[in-house]
């Protein structure tokens, strides 16, 4: 039973029916993408009132917050990818961890910056060093760290498997930045959504930034099959299935 | 509520619209790094199948 169950995942994460199946899936992701950002900026936009205390400039919420989201989402989808390939040693893992590193480092930049671009006018300053962005800035380095190891060792599986555990390590990162509104006294406001409570927002400014948060999330499926795609046909660049697929191009 | 009114944000527009602007060009640079990767993994391995090629023409 186990054994059937061992063979199935294998078939199915080998990457050349990876590479076979997660064409179509692209496009699909990317309409889908596409239709809720497009909807989502509408309603955050034009839709959602003002806000009473911060006036206009509140509307880089529906980007902030998506975006830091997606920091810590993809940080953890590369940490638990990295653990399957290091474990079970599924080398779909490995690659869709290798594909994730550079599109969660974009993200994280952007959280970064749309939060400094938040807090001159609300603040008073680009950048203060409290717990919130000191530890999504340490996200960042650990993306950084991650895509140092996968270029500077030549062999891909240790590459892998040093990336890899990096990746793991850092997990301790993802509860810090999710609690250190609460752990420190710190300029950063409270989480208004992910609580155990109704959130604190109106219903006209909630409904566009979770749109946005899916947006966010179908735009990452999208460019990470795309990228695993690559990263498959270059790992797998002198096997049969790889050099056929080239000689058709 | 008129156009210029919009894009004045109430006085906020350099910050909300150089916010937006960035992510536009994270969104542009993840559609676009990708599509120029996978140009570059495909003519690489259609480089070494040249070069293999050669070097078995060569040992015949």
């Amino acid at each position: 039973m186990i054994k059937a169950i061992w063979n199935w995942i294998q078939r199915f994460s080998s990457p050349k029916y990876f590479y076979s199946m997660s064409a179509p899936l692209v496009t699909w992701f990317s309409i889908a993408a596409l239709l809720t950002g497009l909807y989502g900026l509408y309603l955050g936009l034009f839709v959602a009132p003002t806000d009473y205390q911060q006036g206009e400039s509140y509307r880089i919420i529906f980007i902030h917050v998506p975006a830091a989201w997606m920091s810590l989402f993809i940080y953890m989808v590369m940490a638990i990818s990295s653990g399957i390939g290091i474990i079970w040693q599924i080398r779909l893992a490995d690659m869709v961890a290798a594909a994730s590193a550079p599109i969660g480092a974009s993200f994280t930049f952007l959280a970064l910056v749309t939060g400094a671009l938040w807090g001159k006018p609300m603040w008073g300053a680009y950048w203060v060093w409290d717990a919130r962005l000191t530890s999504e800035l340490i996200l960042l380095f650990l993306y950084f760290g991650y895509m140092a190891l996968q270029s500077a060792i030549e062999d891909q599986r240790s590459a892998d498997k040093a990336s890899g555990l990096l990746a793991i390590v850092g997990v301790v990162n993802i509860p810090i930045i999710h609690y250190s509104v609460e752990w420190w006294n710190t300029l950063h406001q409270g989480a208004t959504v992910a609580k155990f409570d109704k959130p604190s927002m109106h219903i006209d400014m909630l409904i566009p930034l979770l749109l946005m948060a899916v947006a966010f999330k179908l735009f990452y499926a999208a460019v990470v099959l795309v990228r695993t795609r690559n990263e498959a046909l270059y790992r797998d660049r002198n096997r049969r299935w790889v050099r056929e697929l080239i000689e058709r191009l | 509520m008129n156009w210029s009114e919009f894009f004045n944000m109430g006085g906020y527009a350099f910050f909300v619209w150089t916010s937006y602007g960035l992510t536009l060009f994270v969104i542009v640079a993840n559609i676009v790094s990708p599509i120029l990767q996978r140009k570059k993994v495909i003519s690489r391995i259609k480089r070494a199948i040249k070069r293999e090629n050669i070097e078995l023409a060569n040992q015949k």
